[in-house]
């Protein structure tokens, strides 16, 4: 039998890092789609002069490491001297930057509509919202469902650098234990197997919508 | 607010930061031309007949897909002293971002070799190419080609990931050096906003010059 000094209690450690894995996977993709929907439905349609500098202001987040967003919000936050937790920090920054790729994402669905069929839709006397609900939501669906799959689980993997401003989440919590009980390829073997269980499921259930839905076109 | 601004103090620093500027673009650079080679065997080793060769395939794929690339990173720098193999934090980095560009590049390989029809190699090999000749003259051309743009974006992704660095201890690339900076004077908002001007140019003008170079090149 393999001898190891890792417990039971440190196992319960690091799922309860992994909780804070997935609840902050959770606000950021909540938060993120709700402004990306909007953004990216205002991209698609809006005139140049309010697409241009939303665009480029959303630019800034796709090309910043997440790692400067975070060390930027969390000493902005205390120069300003906002009352605010690091995880509501974590939330705010993360949500933005799924914002800036889910608008992207949705901007794309929106404009794979051809502009026949919904000039269609209104000339057979639908509301523009009658338009975007019943015509332009079921096709940008199946655009933009695989790539918004893929940018959660893309987030998820990226909330892993919230351990920098002092968010406990499952890769910290196995560096703590590494740090205590010195057998570093046991905790962290351990560390991917469960981002992995987390990850690899969704990440087949993408594969599988995007093959079902291009077979069926 | 009672904070006071001290931008004098970043720009004096900012000869620093261009420094480690250089050494985030080298070890971007670095880590895409591994991962593009690595990336290239990834995919035919996918499609190959030999059944062991499929499986490490597989296991290297998704497990750069699905883990974070931070972990990634962990696993060189301490993972790999349980083998008594000790790597300093440059190279960990280097090759944590190689492994994930690699992973992620051989997805969009594959998919690239898919695109290319098979007809195109047996018309290759009957005009008496060897596999290798056949490979290197019509097939990776036509792969270069569409996967320019998975390409270009995997280089942003690589600039971005070399941030990560710092976590394990490396303070010679951009957000080393800032970090440096900060922990010596507690000018943090100043220092990064610095640096993430410079990230931004960095990332801006890969993305320009892709496409510059990508009218030019594809212009047919």
């Amino acid at each position: 039998m393999i001898e190891t000094d890792f417990a039971r209690t440190d196992l319960w450690f690091m799922l309860r890092g992994a909780g804070m894995t997935l609840t902050l996977t959770f606000w950021a993709v909540l938060g993120g789609t709700t402004m990306g929907l909007v953004f990216g439905v205002l991209r698609a349609a809006a005139p140049w002069w309010i697409n241009a500098p939303l665009g480029a202001v959303l630019d800034v987040f796709r090309s910043i490491p997440l790692l400067i967003q975070f060390i930027l919000a969390n000493s902005f936050k205390s120069i300003i001297g906002l009352d605010m937790s690091a995880f509501m920090v974590a939330c705010v920054v993360l949500s933005l930057y799924t914002a800036a790729y889910c608008t992207e994402i949705v901007r794309a669905g929106v404009l794979a509509v051809p502009s026949t069929t919904r000039r269609a839709a209104r000339s057979l006397g639908m509301s523009w919202s009658q338009d975007l609900r019943y015509i332009v939501y079921p096709i940008a669906l199946r655009v933009s469902l695989p790539s918004w799959v893929g940018l959660a689980l893309g987030v998820m993997k990226d909330t892993a650098l919230v351990l920098w401003i002092g968010i406990v989440e499952l890769l910290r919590a196995s560096q703590v234990i590494v740090t205590r009980i010195q057998e570093p390829l046991l905790v962290l073997m351990l560390c991917g197997l469960i981002y992995f269980l987390m990850s690899y499921p969704i990440s087949r259930l993408g594969a599988y919508l995007e093959s079902r839905w291009r077979d069926h076109d | 607010m009672n904070y006071t601004f001290h931008w004098h103090q970043a720009f004096q620093a900012l000869p620093d930061m261009l420094r480690g500027a250089l050494i985030t673009v080298e070890i971007a650079v670095l880590s895409m031309v591994i991962g593009i080679a690595c990336g290239v065997a990834l995919a035919l080793a996918r499609n190959a007949g030999f059944a062991p060769a499929r499986a490490f395939a597989t296991a290297w794929i998704e497990t750069a897909r699905n883990t974070p690339a931070l972990f990634q990173i962990y696993m060189i720098y301490f993972g790999l002293g349980s083998f008594g193999i000790f790597v300093d934090s440059f190279p960990a980095l280097l090759v944590g971002i190689a492994f994930n560009n690699a992973g992620y590049l051989a997805e969009s390989f594959r998919g690239g070799l898919r695109a290319i029809p098979a007809t195109q190699m047996r018309a290759a090999r009957s005009l008496g190419m060897s596999a290798p000749l056949a490979f290197r003259l019509i097939v990776l051309p036509q792969l270069l080609r569409t996967m320019f743009h998975p390409m270009t974006n995997q280089m942003v992704w690589a600039i971005l990931m070399t941030s990560l660095g710092v976590v394990v201890g490396l303070n010679t690339d951009l957000t080393g050096v800032t970090q440096e900076l900060n922990v010596r004077t507690f000018r943090t908002f100043e220092f990064f906003v610095l640096a993430a001007a410079i990230y931004y140019l960095i990332t801006k003008t890969v993305t320009l010059s892709a496409r510059v170079l990508a009218a030019r090149l594809f212009r047919y």
